[in-house]
């Protein structure tokens, strides 16, 4: 059923017209990505990789994770690139709080080791 | 009496691609996101003011655990339970990824057969999503219970870095809550879709307005949301 289903909105993929209609299929293989996807970043805890290996795998997964979610369950992927960018730019801006955070962090760190001897 | 002239900026124009078009959206006398209801723009709007919330926690949670000199308890440990005699790390927060993702899967569906005006269909998806995410809430309150048995709190813990109880109760805190509104939320709007409210056009209680199937889309991109929370949430707190 859902197989004919597909067929028919095919082309309203595109068109748009009510809402966001996609065939079911879509939903059902993200969602099987995001459970491998998952699993992948458990294994990473599981098998204990560490230092910058594991750093980049668990933020590898978490961005495709996070990307598949906005781009196909939240629909972003057909927006109009009007609410796209006003939508998705926008958060980029906490890359400069989390620049600040990570300085204060370390001077924070390094005047605790001079001064309190830890 | 001239009348002005009624010009309707609220349909899909054609565009040229990229910037350029959306420059030409977003241009005077216009209506920004055109084929974009005011419901989904501003559930849009709160997201992305909720995503500074918690990014907000997150970073600050990064900031503490970076500037500490105390050594940061191992999630890995922390978390670990032992089932059937094995000791599994993680196991726990494993399964509640794997649940969140899968009602965050039946909420979509939910929204496609919305649209589809298939009532049955999408009132039950989305009391499972409900299911789901009280499973979760639930799995939650069992993991904060035994945290807080093993001596964890907001102002230290006996396994390391003081700061680790108040991050971690902030933010899975904040999170739980968000989850739980939007099982309240999913009952909510899944009787009235099982009701047919949106196919009779009655009236809602609150606002007095007649609702349609776009509010499953608008619950469904919260719903997505709070997942998302989770797998930034799952990777900077529990796995890093």
């Amino acid at each position: 059923m859902a197989h004919e289903e597909g067929q028919a909105s095919v082309k309203e993929v595109t068109a748009h017209q009510e809402g966001q209609r996609h065939p079911i299929k879509i939903y059902l293989v993200i969602w099987g990505w995001l459970f491998v996807l998952s699993t992948m970043s458990y294994l990473v805890d599981y098998f204990d990789f560490e230092g910058y290996l594991r750093w980049f795998l668990i933020t590898l997964f978490m961005l495709l994770k996070a990307g598949l979610i906005v781009s196909v369950f939240m629909h972003m992927f057909w927006e109009r690139l009007a609410l796209a960018y006003a939508i998705l730019v926008p958060p980029l801006l906490v890359l400069v709080l989390l620049g600040i955070g990570a300085l204060e962090a370390n001077y924070t760190f390094l005047t605790r080791v001079l001064f309190f001897g830890a | 009496m001239a009348q002005p002239a009624l010009t309707n900026t609220g349909e899909s124009l054609p565009r040229p691609e990229g910037w350029q078009g959306i420059a030409a959206d977003w241009s005077s006398d216009q209506r920004a996101f055109k084929n974009v209801s005011w419901g989904k723009a501003m559930i849009w709007i709160f997201l992305v003011s909720d995503t500074f919330i918690f990014s907000m926690f997150l970073i600050s949670y990064m900031t503490v655990r970076a500037s500490t000199t105390v050594p940061w308890p191992d999630p890995s440990e922390v978390f670990a339970l032992t089932i059937w005699g094995t000791k599994m790390p993680l196991i726990l927060i494993a399964i509640m990824t794997f649940i969140l993702i899968s009602s965050s899967g039946t909420m979509a569906m939910a929204v496609n057969f919305g649209y589809r005006r298939d009532r049955v269909k999408t009132a039950v998806l989305m009391l499972a999503t409900a299911a789901f995410g009280a499973t979760f809430v639930g799995m939650q309150a069992f993991e904060w219970t035994k945290l807080i048995m093993e001596g964890v709190r907001p102002w230290g813990n006996p396994m390391g870095a003081a700061q680790f109880g108040s991050s971690f109760f902030m933010i899975t805190g904040f999170h739980g809550l968000h989850v739980s509104v939007g099982v309240l939320l999913l009952v909510i709007i899944a009787r009235k879709v099982w009701r047919g409210d949106f196919d009779r056009n009655r009236r809602g209680f609150f606002t007095s307005r007649k609702g349609n199937y776009e509010v499953v889309e608008i619950m469904g991109l919260y719903w997505h949301f709070v997942d998302l929370v989770w797998v930034f949430i799952f990777a900077l707190f529990y796995l890093w």
